[in-house]
């Protein structure tokens, strides 16, 4: 009995160990299964791939729907160190078609945490960016002989014609700083950098989608997870319709080439932009693939300042093309009426001995006649008796409302258009003027080199181009804009908006009748094409850099005006001598949609006119 | 034995337990199907796939469970000794001739398919086992018995050990149980958990050093045996003067060691003055013993000077004996090293697996870890994953259960037999299958540490299933026969 009770105790014994055991692996099961979450994470992360899916950027159109700006496919080397293995280098660099130390070099600069901050041996980095094509197809075929190395497909901008390169502007790798401002952005991505690219960035760009993927122990794709339902995918950026004419465009470019200066045409109804011109220009392709960084060294080093934008941050003397508004502020002012007549011998004395010069012209003349013969005394006459008027009390008040309508006609702030980094101008003010002559150190006679545009008048040719806007549509302008449609979005307010400039429209009749008149017998005869009626002012901004800058602003046709022109041509001597013969030209191709045989020989003087000793770059 | 005649085995089969055994092989092909399935050949029967296979292996087993059958059931009484000597010949026939995969030696290669010797001698052993501790006039506690039932299963356990499966090896370990159901009395079993206690913890902070003098893996272990010993000597011998006497001489010296090292009057190994008291108290002990004529005092001082040898023997044995990789896994388990892309791979991602599956679990093939070959040996040793990812706590918990219901049967049947070979071989079954779940399941739940052993019925592997179906088998027969004996 005592050996079956011993057995049977130590039966019982065995059956609680062996229930002990089962029940402490539930409690475990239980506590790994129910009372942790972090494990259906880390089996997530372990399987789940969140492969970015790029979306494709916004392609741009000209106005008339033809395409500009697209997309093309390029290929970006990538490394996992952890998974190079046996790398045949020698072979490897031929494909890839670099050369050893390169090699070398890329490889220890992916590691370097200081150039790449976001280093993992585990997840593909960067080696090589913006492989061709045809690169490509070799690399691809021996890929499998390279392990560790894998290739990402992304798209890269491409231009159907080398041109705009302004206003377009380039994009590029985003920096550091652009990762930490938006989150969008990842070590790798390309973004707008000026021009349009960077204004509509946001459109552009689209959105990123994501491909689920299942990815075994070794990191290899083992295919989509639940057939794809949790992918999103990628929405591809907005096209953009640009209000540029292509063909304007590059026939502008064309004759600008050997000058330095800009072309901006408006279409005055709109204010969109038909031309938009930066002197000495490049080919945009230029900052696109892998030789982007050589290129944009060079062109950066150019003693033209290629990358200066001159539309829109080049501050220039408005010279006589400033007139007009001059005439209009007199005008609404009451301080001249349009049959006021000054009279000019060859010149303007605002002091015993002092004058502003003038050219032999008929006189004295009215308001029209004096626009058209670009009478300095004219403007000196009025712009002195406005300043130094009783009726408003000081000088300083009469300054100040000067600049007010100056500033209503676009003149003195950024206009807005769509290109960043506009510059100002300047309309100088009382306070301008105090702070260099005190209070009462200045009178009109002490400024009065602003009358003709010059003095510390500045305004870029942005600015000139509008106000030529202005006139032709009689007292209101739309902000300039290079973007005439969003696909799916819609276009800033203030791009439809018409700014009033305080003056009225019947003020602007005799302006544009001495415009007229300076086409038709004036200083700006070369511009005439028989059929058109073109409106015109011509200006020759002196500079303390040499030869005068030589201005042009016209519209066309008088009636209905099209087009608002502005060709500024640095150091070009006289108006008439350059400018004037380019916007003849640039008004025909625009108008007639091409230049007659006849003038032909017009395009050829400017064509061999090289006003710069432009080094190739 | 007297019989009348042969009964036609399917009427007093337990059919209880064939249920539960072919509900684990079919849970077993199931999730083998699920972790090596591949998205390029998702055939279930496809023979390539180690699902197709194992499916074959099943029906193979299940051919070889009714030939035993069908077999009479004194064949494996009568035939155990000399299967025994069959299969050790075996063993050393593939130390000798098998070719070295992965390190072990233990394959067999016979042509078209390739067997492990080892999972024979389990049933083998445990055969020849039943047959000597049933043999008449068979004392467990004679000094020969121990010897004998020492040498049959240390035989085989040194071979295997030498063919590099020491997983395999381990295995045997698990007669104990047997033993102690058998009559082995129950502190070996006490002093094989005390041992387990020493030898983790010395091991685990066996590198904390106290004063840079003393290392406190050790001095825990002194403090254990000291504790043990007081409180043995209290349940056996009610002797409270005596622990009275040793904790308040003992105690201060050892607070009075500790001091003069944390204030650096004197540098010395503070474990010195442990073993000295404790050796300075085992000659008490044994004074007693003959002074007194107590056997307890002497088998008390027998276990301390014991615990001690053991103790410094340890860190010898962990760092010479034992292969680096499984220094290694011990010490990831204990949680001294971390290294989840190293040793501790696999169980990591072995508890991310399961983890992952929740209550319900991912579904039938869906799980991410095993299907994506994060886990391991899935489909062998890790086979449990696979069933915790994809069917979660329920299908776990009831896999779980069908071994605890097979093992409590199993226990109830041995226990109905009037033979007590059958009854021998049936707590040998117990012991075997129990110690396979044990390890297996708790390594894949990170409670143990990684020790390559399959889990019963489920893990892939013909060998395995087969000696496992081998070894129930002959039990169901023997369990069939029962009323016929006398």
């Amino acid at each position: 009995m005592q050996q079956n009770f011993d057995s049977m105790r130590k039966k019982n014994i065995l059956m609680f160990l062996i229930i002990g055991v089962f029940v402490l692996y539930l409690i475990r099961l239980m506590s790994l299964q129910l009372f942790n979450d972090q494990y259906r994470v880390y089996a997530d992360s372990n399987a789940f791939y969140q492969r970015t899916v790029y979306p494709s950027r916004g392609l741009m159109y000209d106005r008339n729907g033809s395409l500009l700006v697209y997309n093309q496919p390029a290929y970006d080397v990538l490394v996992t160190m952890r998974e190079v293995e046996d790398l045949d280098t020698v072979d490897f660099c031929q494909t890839v078609g670099i050369r050893r130390d390169v090699f070398d070099q890329q490889m220890s600069a992916v590691k370097n945490r200081r150039l790449n901050p976001g280093y993992s041996s585990y997840t593909p980095q960067v080696f090589l960016s913006q492989l061709s094509s045809e690169t490509y197809g070799v690399l691809q075929e021996k890929l499998f002989r390279y392990k560790g190395f894998s290739v990402r497909s992304r798209t890269l901008r491409s231009y159907m014609q080398p041109i705009a390169a302004h206003a377009l502007g380039y994009v590029a790798e985003v920096n550091q700083k652009d990762i930490e401002r938006d989150p969008y952005y990842v070590p790798g991505d390309y973004s707008g950098r000026s021009g349009v690219e960077l204004t509509y960035e946001s459109v552009l760009r689209g959105e990123k989608g994501v491909e689920v993927l299942l990815r075994d122990a070794h990191g290899r794709v083992k295919g989509r997870y639940d057939e794809g339902k949790r992918d999103q995918p990628a929405v591809p950026g907005h096209d953009l319709t640009l209000s540029l004419d292509m063909e304007l465009q590059a026939y502008a470019e064309l004759l600008m080439q050997n000058k330095r200066g800009a072309i901006v045409a408006i279409e005055p109804q709109t204010g969109e932009l038909l031309a938009y011109v930066s002197a000495p220009t490049y080919d945009p392709g230029l900052l696109v693939g892998r030789n982007r960084a050589n290129n944009f060294r060079t062109l950066e080093r150019s003693p033209h300042k290629i990358f200066l934008n001159r539309p829109i941050q080049s501050n220039y003397p408005p010279g006589s093309t400033f007139k007009p508004a001059q005439a209009l502020v007199l005008l609404q002012e009451g301080i001249i009426r349009p049959e006021t007549q000054v009279s000019c011998q060859m010149g303007y004395y605002y002091a015993p001995g002092h004058k502003v010069g003038c050219h032999a012209h008929a006189s004295p003349l009215p308001l029209a006649p004096a626009i058209a013969t670009s009478c300095n005394a004219y403007f000196c006459h009025g712009y002195r008796t406005m300043m130094d008027h009783s009726k408003y009390g000081s000088i300083h008040v009469a300054m100040d409302k000067w600049r007010d309508y100056m500033v209503g006609m676009g003149f003195g702030y950024p206009l807005g258009i769509d290109i960043p980094f506009e510059k100002r101008g300047l309309i100088p003010n009382s306070q301008y003027y105090n702070k260099w002559y005190g209070e009462k150190g200045w009178r009109g006679a002490t400024i009065i080199s602003n009358a003709i545009g010059q003095g510390e008048v500045l305004a870029t040719p942005l600015q000139i181009a509008n106000f030529c806007s202005t006139i032709a549509n009689r007292g209101w302008f739309i902000t300039p804009h290079l973007v005439k449609q969003i696909e799916g979005v819609e276009l800033n307010s203030a791009y439809k908006r018409r700014n009033q400039t305080g003056v009225d429209a019947a003020y602007f009749e005799p302006i544009i009748e001495g415009m007229h008149g300076a086409v038709l017998n004036g200083t700006a005869r070369g511009v005439q094409i028989p059929g058109i009626e073109i409106c015109g002012k011509t200006g020759t901004a002196q500079n303390s850099a040499g030869e005068d800058h030589s201005i042009f602003m016209c519209f066309a046709p008088k009636e209905n005006p099209k087009i608002a022109l502005l060709v500024f041509i640095e150091n070009g001597g006289y108006g008439a001598t350059w400018a004037v013969p380019m916007a003849s030209l640039l008004l025909e191709k625009y108008l007639n949609r091409r230049v007659e045989d006849t003038r032909l020989w017009m395009e050829q003087r400017l064509l061999n006119a090289n006003l710069i000793e432009l080094e190739s770059y | 034995m007297n019989r009348t005649d042969v009964t036609p085995f399917w009427k007093a089969l337990d059919w209880w337990v064939v249920g539960l055994y072919v509900l684990l092989c079919v849970v077993g092909c199931l999730s083998i199907y699920g972790a090596s399935f591949d998205f390029e050949h998702p055939g279930f029967f496809d023979l390539d796939q180690r699902s197709g296979k194992q499916f074959v292996w099943f029906i193979l087993a299940l051919v070889i469970g009714v030939f035993l059958l069908m077999m009479d059931s004194n064949t494996y009484y009568n035939w155990s000794f000399i299967l025994y000597a069959g299969i050790i010949l075996i063993l050393l026939l593939t130390l000798v001739v098998a070719t070295d995969v992965k390190g072990s030696r233990s394959w067999l290669n016979m042509g078209f398919v390739s067997i492990q010797p080892a999972e024979l001698a389990k049933f083998s052993t445990a055969l020849a086992l039943s047959r000597l501790m049933s043999s008449y006039n068979f004392q467990l506690r004679q000094t020969k018995s121990v010897l004998m039932i020492g040498s049959l299963i240390l035989l085989p356990m040194l071979i295997i050990v030498l063919q590099k499966e020491t997983g395999s090896a381990l295995v045997f370990a698990a007669f104990i149980l047997m033993l102690f159901r058998e009559g082995m009395p129950g502190v070996l079993l006490f002093l094989l958990v005390c041992l387990v206690a020493y030898f983790v913890l010395s091991i685990r902070f066996g590198e904390d050093l106290l004063f840079q003098t003393t290392s406190l893996g050790p001095m825990l272990v002194l403090l254990l045996i000291f504790i043990i010993l007081c409180g043995m000597l209290i349940t056996y011998r009610k002797d409270y003067a005596l622990v009275k006497g040793l904790v308040f001489i003992q105690l201060p010296i050892f607070v009075v060691a500790l001091l003069v090292n944390a204030l650096g009057w004197f540098a010395f190994d503070v474990n010195d003055v442990l073993v000295t008291m404790l050796i300075l108290t085992v000659l008490f002990l044994l004074f007693k013993a003959l002074v007194l004529r107590m056997m307890p005092y002497f088998y008390l001082s027998l276990f301390v000077l014991f615990s001690i040898a053991f103790l410094y023997s340890t860190d010898y044995a962990f760092d010479k004996i034992l292969e680096p990789h499984h220094r290694v896994r011990i010490q990831v388990l204990l949680g001294m090293k971390d290294d989840p892309s190293g040793a501790g791979y696999n169980v990591n991602q072995s508890k991310i697996a399961i983890g992952s599956g929740g209550l319900f679990g991912k579904g039938f093939l869906n799980g991410t870890q095993t299907k994506l070959k994060y886990v391991p040996e899935q489909d062998t040793d890790f086979i449990f994953c696979t069933v915790g990812e994809e069917q979660g706590l329920m299908g776990s918990a009831f896999v779980l259960g069908l071994y605890l219901a097979l093992f409590l049967r199993l226990i109830y049947l041995a226990e109905r037999q009037r033979n007590p070979f059958a009854r021998i071989y049936g707590y040998c079954v117990v012991s075997i299958l129990f110690f396979h779940v044990f390890v297996n399941i708790g390594m894949v739940l990170g409670l143990m540490p990684v020790i390559g052993i399959p889990l019963p019925f489920l893990s892939y592997g013909g060998s395995s299933l087969w000696s496992f179906t081998i070894l129930l088998f002959i039990f169901l027969r023997l369990d069939a026969d029962r009323t016929q004996y006398r």
